[in-house]
């Protein structure tokens, strides 16, 4: 059985003064135990809010959710996520933010701190325990903040562009720490994105969604074999997973930035 | 033509510039009160010559009661700063974070920011007399509304993101406003209490208006039936040096209690 499973998702909101919009449109999606799934998606196509529905942080206008059989219903530290914005702590330490969830569990401070110390050094950044997060680097604030949503020992971890802020290269270190630090402690990942690079790089499916109305336009598993390192970026798989999803997003892209009625001739 | 001149915009300055530019505009105002009072186009009781500010104020040290007016004003001024600050600051970061208590406030703060605190005078007396309690109730009103507005702003900005982090890593909604909301808040509600302690002092001579027997607010409108125009000054000064050490030790504070704070 997935862990995940969305049936019939859907989202509707009306801003005021404008018209309802359908953000996401009757999306089912299922994400198997341990596996790394990836949406991606033009902006504006909805995999944000489906990202926060699963957090928890948002409710759906009709469909159901849940993980591991049991309904979602508000968030909760079994759902992890790291966000694109910067959203250390600015008060507390680089240990203190990530201590922040077992503390919250009420873990006595010893543990919390082991804790801690083993997640900062699993993501490269021991030595910085006491620093504060004004004194790190982008990449180095994304790395705390995945140690601390891990820290909790979440069900599933949810990533919502996380390295979208920062430049190409570290971007690229970013993408293989991560799957240093998820092929050592196998957990489920739901990650967003709108980069078809990365999404292909780190999937083991990706999901591509259409643009607004949000639904999922077609889902391909990744038979790229791990561990992937930068050779796989350029090997003839990729290329054949890269080509086809570039395809599928193209026209997506061009719908999106099509004015209505424009659009709806072209699809009739 | 180079961006990184004395008269480019945003551009940093060499600090001995800087100084010498500071300096020289208090210079020429000096210098321009040297040449009204000592070249004789003011007479004394219009604009009183520096020394004799000084003479002033020598006296008044010598016999204290500089000391007394200033620890007058001094009580005054704190007492209503921190009655206004004790409840502005919770209620205000409350009023920007939760829609319920902002429409519950808002009214009341929207409508009483432009009273003038003067215009309620002849009220405060009717209520509770020309004591000191009436002094500080005008230091009260004249900063509680200002802070409660500027904290609740301070309050609406805090990153949507930073309070759903903490929700998806277990926080509870008390524990996202104890633990989130008033730690992140806390850098722009000191610099409110800093620019709020500077309108205090502004209100101090409104406030010993009635019936007060010290304070340098007190100090100034008594010499002034005299036309002691040295003393005015005198007060003037006092003032405007006091109230620089009172920002300058709120941005000590600042700078001790949340150095985590990226904008200094």
């Amino acid at each position: 059985m997935s862990l995940l499973a969305l049936d019939h998702v859907t989202v509707r909101f009306k801003p005021k003064g404008k018209p309802e919009v359908t953000a996401l449109d009757d999306v089912s999606l299922r994400v198997a135990h341990d596996t790394f799934a990836v949406i991606v998606g033009p902006s504006g196509c909805g995999k944000s809010t489906l990202l926060r529905l699963v957090a928890g942080l948002e409710t759906p206008t009709s469909g159901s959710m849940a993980l591991d059989g049991q309904p979602i219903a508000g968030p909760s530290a079994d759902r992890g996520m790291v966000f694109q914005s910067y959203t250390l702590f600015p008060w507390l330490s680089v240990r203190e933010n990530v201590m922040f969830g077992p503390k919250l569990k009420g873990l006595p401070k010893a543990e919390c701190e082991d804790i801690a110390d083993d997640l900062i050094r699993a993501v490269g950044l021991s030595g910085f325990e006491r620093s504060f997060p004004k004194e790190l680097s982008g990449g180095m604030r994304q790395r705390v903040a995945l140690a601390r949503a891990l820290a909790n020992d979440p069900r599933i971890l949810l990533m919502d562009e996380p390295f979208g802020a920062l430049d190409s290269q570290t971007r690229q270190l970013m993408q293989e720490l991560l799957l240093e630090v998820w092929q050592a402690r196998r957990k489920t990942v739901l990650f967003i994105t709108h980069d078809i690079d990365e999404a292909i790089f780190l999937g083991d499916a990706v999901h591509v969604m259409t643009a607004r109305p949000g639904r999922i336009k077609r889902s391909l598993s990744i038979d790229i074999p791990r561990p992937r390192d930068l050779d796989a970026l350029t090997s003839p798989d990729f290329m054949r997973y890269k080509r086809e999803v570039l395809h599928l997003m193209h026209d997506e892209a061009v719908l999106a930035a099509t004015p209505r009625r424009e659009a709806i001739r072209l699809a009739s | 033509m180079s961006t990184r001149s004395l008269f480019a915009p945003k551009v940093d300055i060499p600090r001995g510039a800087a100084l010498a530019l500071g300096a020289g505009s208090v210079g020429v105002l000096l210098g321009f009160w040297c040449l009204l009072t000592y070249g004789g186009f003011t007479p004394p009781d219009f604009l009183a010559a520096p020394d004799k500010v000084l003479a002033a104020g020598v006296k008044r040290i010598g016999d204290l009661s500089l000391f007394r007016h200033i620890g007058s004003s001094l009580t005054v001024i704190l007492s209503g700063f921190l009655l206004a600050s004790i409840p502005a600051v919770p209620l205000g970061i409350l009023m920007g974070s939760f829609r319920a208590v902002q429409a519950a406030i808002e009214p009341i703060t929207g409508f009483m920011r432009y009273i003038p605190v003067s215009a309620l005078i002849p009220l405060l007396i009717l209520w509770i007399g020309i004591g000191i309690e009436q002094k500080i109730m005008v230091i009260f009103l004249g900063t509680f509304f200002q802070q409660l507005i500027l904290i609740s702003d301070v309050s609406a900005r805090v990153s949507k993101d930073l309070i759903d982090c903490a929700y998806t890593l277990g926080a509870s909604r008390r524990q996202v406003v104890q633990r989130i909301l008033f730690p992140a808040c806390m850098p722009g509600v000191m610099d409110t209490l800093r620019v709020t302690m500077g309108w205090a002092w502004t209100y101090l001579v409104v406030a010993e208006l009635v019936a007060a027997d010290s304070g340098l607010g007190y100090m100034i409108l008594n010499a002034m039936r005299g036309l002691f125009t040295d003393v005015i000054l005198l007060g003037v000064f006092t003032i405007g040096v006091l109230g620089l050490i009172t920002d300058f030790l709120f941005k000590l504070l600042r700078q001790r209690l949340l150095s985590w704070s990226a904008d200094l």
